[in-house]
């Protein structure tokens, strides 16, 4: 489903990732973790095309799509979603609101209808209850005065709401606390299917507790230095980063 | 609320009634008669309307002290606003011969306004009519329009033109013309005095509530007033009445002065609610061409407990000078004012309103939100101003302005001066960017980023539409959307 090759980015004529190779089938479930600064965010963010980063080299594909040609509105259309780790504020758009729209637009390219405001306040209720969500979310301005909990759970909510192909998870489990990583955590598994590959982006081994990956992988210094199974996220629960931090050096040197 | 057959969408256009109006009255009335008044302003030219208009004494006297005051006066300069020196003598006064060459069909139409019908949604027949495309089309509003003002007039409520008014009711607009903006009022109120030749009228009599929201398209007989139009309206005592002006669609005029004067009294126990949508043409992307738009409009509190709320969306002209204020007299008297003012390219808006509390516990809420794009210039300029008679008197300030560009502009010059010690004045003010996070995020849920754009300013502007009708609140969120084509990358 995704194919990255060797993709280099920069900032500013800055290197953040420097030559990362991974494949993502669709039904799989894949951990990105790293130590801070390590360009997992980063990969993140130009997955779904957000400006300011320049490709300097490798190709990314998606559903046979040349993912990097697209704009980031193309990429959500085709199936693409980034639950952000800080999301945004839109005072006075009702969350309803963004979520209707965004679902209508999702859904004229996939050859669908759009919704009208019944139909889609009957297909949003399930998805709320998955996250233990109020009906009062949906008429709230969208994240203004959420709490981070709140937020995180209404980026689920869009994915529940739009169900991409692919889903990227930047920290989503930043800042939560152990009832709300559950919710959360609940939620994303709800949403597990053999259509939909899910990417994981975390600093800390906890929320592959209740997410379990088919793969993780270590970035650090801008290149994927560790790939493994459920078991390397344990293990790097106990040992920490840095015995993978020389090796990726190592590895980087001419 | 809005009444289901007011707001059916080939009745909100004022302006293609009096075109197809002014059609019909060039092609059945030789103008030979309009022809001999020529450009400029003088005693005679004004007294020539005033006989036009078949006008008692008082009218041609008040016109002529406003005229003999005017010339004492000079343009006013202390707003935001810059254009070159408008020359007085060379503007039509009465009923200027139209020289515009018709369009035969719309292939002959600018295609750049055919787009903006399309958006806005006009339907096609007026879109003909509004681009001035000389048509046949028989409207069956003369019937609608007459039958809701027979139900207006089973009501004792009287709704006309002004000129109307001034031959049937010459008492009640002697008794009101001019008590809330008086001739020597500002340089544009006191032009518009002199010279004004129509607008409307509305008397709502004691303890009736008008039972639809009052338009300048029901306005029977109405001319094309555009240019200097004087509009007043008085609810007595327990009276309630909404009135729309304007619309949507892009207007173009080839008079680039417009001074208005809009007088609301509200006597005790009344309530008037004023919504404006205005969207003049504002000239090109350049800035060139675009209506001055210099409006007065206030309104009166003048019993206890009457309420006056103005609701203002700005879109067009190229500069808008405009404070819809309201003079709150009355004890327990309330006034508000809403607005939205975009200002796109090369656009100027200079508004805002005054708030003056005479009465005990009177209390006034504003809610201004600008826009700017391009190399567009947005003020707000209020007043909150409590005299030494209004204890308890209270006010909330709400200003906030988002900018789209790095070329445009917002000011804001809240100018607050409280003389009575138990009034509280709270002003709050915030100036924001559109933000690329935020466009990032909309366009990354699949949003195209005009989309993105749009749900951006209609959120922000919110709190003002909420306070439109809503057929108007539609109309509005859809015209900020056009008004702001481009205005992003």
């Amino acid at each position: 489903m995704l194919h990255i090759e060797n993709l280099h980015v920069s900032i500013g004529g800055k290197p953040i990732l420097a030559g990362i190779n991974l494949d993502v089938k669709a039904g799989e479930v894949h951990a990105i973790m790293g130590p801070n600064g390590s360009g997992k965010s980063t990969l993140a963010q130009v997955m779904a095309g957000r400006e300011g980063y320049t490709i300097t080299a490798g190709s990314v594909r998606f559903l046979d799509q040349d993912l990097l040609a697209l704009e980031p509105e193309q990429r959500a259309r085709a199936g693409v979603f980034l639950a952000f780790q800080y999301p945004l504020e839109i005072p006075g758009v009702a969350n309803v609101q963004l979520l209707r729209t965004a679902l209508n637009s999702v859904r004229l390219q996939r050859g669908e209808h759009e919704l009208d405001a019944m139909d889609f306040l009957d297909s949003v209720k399930d998805k709320l209850a998955l996250l233990g969500m109020d009906e009062s979310f949906l008429y709230r301005a969208v994240n203004e005065g959420f709490s981070g909990g709140e937020k995180k759970r209404n980026e689920i909510l869009q994915m529940a709401v739009l169900e991409p192909r692919l889903a990227i998870l930047d920290e989503t489990d930043s800042g939560l606390d152990i009832d709300a990583l559950k919710t959360v955590a609940n939620g994303v598994n709800a949403l597990k299917s053999p259509e939909r590959a899910i990417i994981l982006v975390t600093h800390y081994q906890r929320l592959l507790n209740y997410i379990v990956p088919d793969q993780v992988h270590v970035l650090a210094g801008g290149r994927i230095v560790r790939s493994g199974d459920a078991s390397l996220a344990l293990e790097l629960e106990d040992r920490g980063y840095g015995w993978l931090i020389p090796e990726a050096q190592e590895e980087t040197r001419p | 609320m809005s009444n289901a057959e007011v707001s059916r969408p080939d009745e909100r256009n004022p302006e293609l009634r009096n075109r197809i109006a002014d059609e019909y009255r060039w092609g059945f009335v030789t103008d030979i008669e309009q022809e001999t008044v020529a450009k400029g302003l003088s005693e005679d030219v004004i007294r020539l309307i005033s006989a036009k208009k078949n006008e008692p004494e008082f009218m041609l006297d008040w016109r002529l002290q406003a005229y003999r005051h005017w010339l004492t006066l000079r343009e006013p300069t202390w707003s935001s606003v810059h254009h070159p020196p408008i020359d007085y003598q060379a503007i039509h006064y009465y009923a200027a011969p139209k020289t515009r060459t018709q369009p035969k069909d719309l292939s002959e139409v600018d295609p750049e306004l055919l787009r903006t019908y399309e958006k806005l949604g006009i339907p096609l027949q007026e879109r003909e009519a509004l681009a001035g495309v000389a048509v046949d089309a028989v409207f069956d509003s003369v019937s609608v329009a007459t039958t809701f003002k027979d139900k207006l007039e089973g009501l004792g409520i009287i709704f006309c033109s002004f000129s109307e008014a001034v031959q049937k009711h010459p008492e009640l607009v002697r008794q009101y013309l001019g008590s809330v903006v008086p001739y020597t009022d500002n340089y544009f109120a006191t032009l518009n005095s002199a010279v004004f030749t129509d607008g409307s009228f509305v008397y709502v009599p004691k303890g009736v509530r008008c039972p639809m929201e009052l338009s300048t398209y029901f306005r029977i007989n109405a001319k094309n007033s555009g240019q200097f139009e004087r509009t007043l309206i008085i609810a007595d005592e327990g009276a309630t009445v909404s009135y729309l002006e304007g619309c949507t669609a892009p207007m173009r005029d080839e008079n680039q002065l417009h001074a208005a004067v809009v007088e609301l009294v509200a006597l005790k126990d009344a309530r008037i609610k004023y919504s404006t949508v205005q969207n003049w043409y504002p000239g090109d992307r350049e800035g060139r061409g675009g209506i001055y738009n210099f409006v007065t409009k206030r309104g009166d509190c003048r019993g206890d407990r009457s309420h006056i709320s103005w609701t203002q969306v700005e879109t067009g002209s190229a500069i808008t000078w405009k404070y819809p204020s309201c003079i709150l007299r009355g004890d327990d008297s309330v006034g508000e004012f809403y607005s939205v003012a975009l200002t796109n390219h090369h656009q100027q808006a200079d508004t805002g309103t005054k708030m003056i509390h005479i009465g005990r516990n009177s209390r006034s809420t504003i809610v201004s939100k600008g826009i700017s794009a391009g190399f567009g210039s947005n003020a707000y300029r209020g007043l909150v101003k409590v005299l030494p008679t209004a204890a308890n008197a209270r006010n909330h300030t709400q200003c906030d302005s988002l900018l789209m560009s790095d070329h445009c502009a917002a000011h804001t010059f809240p100018y607050i001066e409280v003389k009575n010690p138990g009034a509280t004045v709270e002003h709050e003010a915030t100036t924001s960017r559109i933000g690329d996070d935020q466009l990032f995020y909309l366009r990354s849920r699949g949003l195209s980023e005009e989309d993105a754009v749009n749900l951006i300013v209609n959120g922000f502007c919110k709190e003002v539409f909420k306070e439109l009708p809503m057929e108007f609140a539609v109309e509005a969120q859809k015209l900020l959307a056009v008004s702001l084509e481009g205005a992003i990358g």
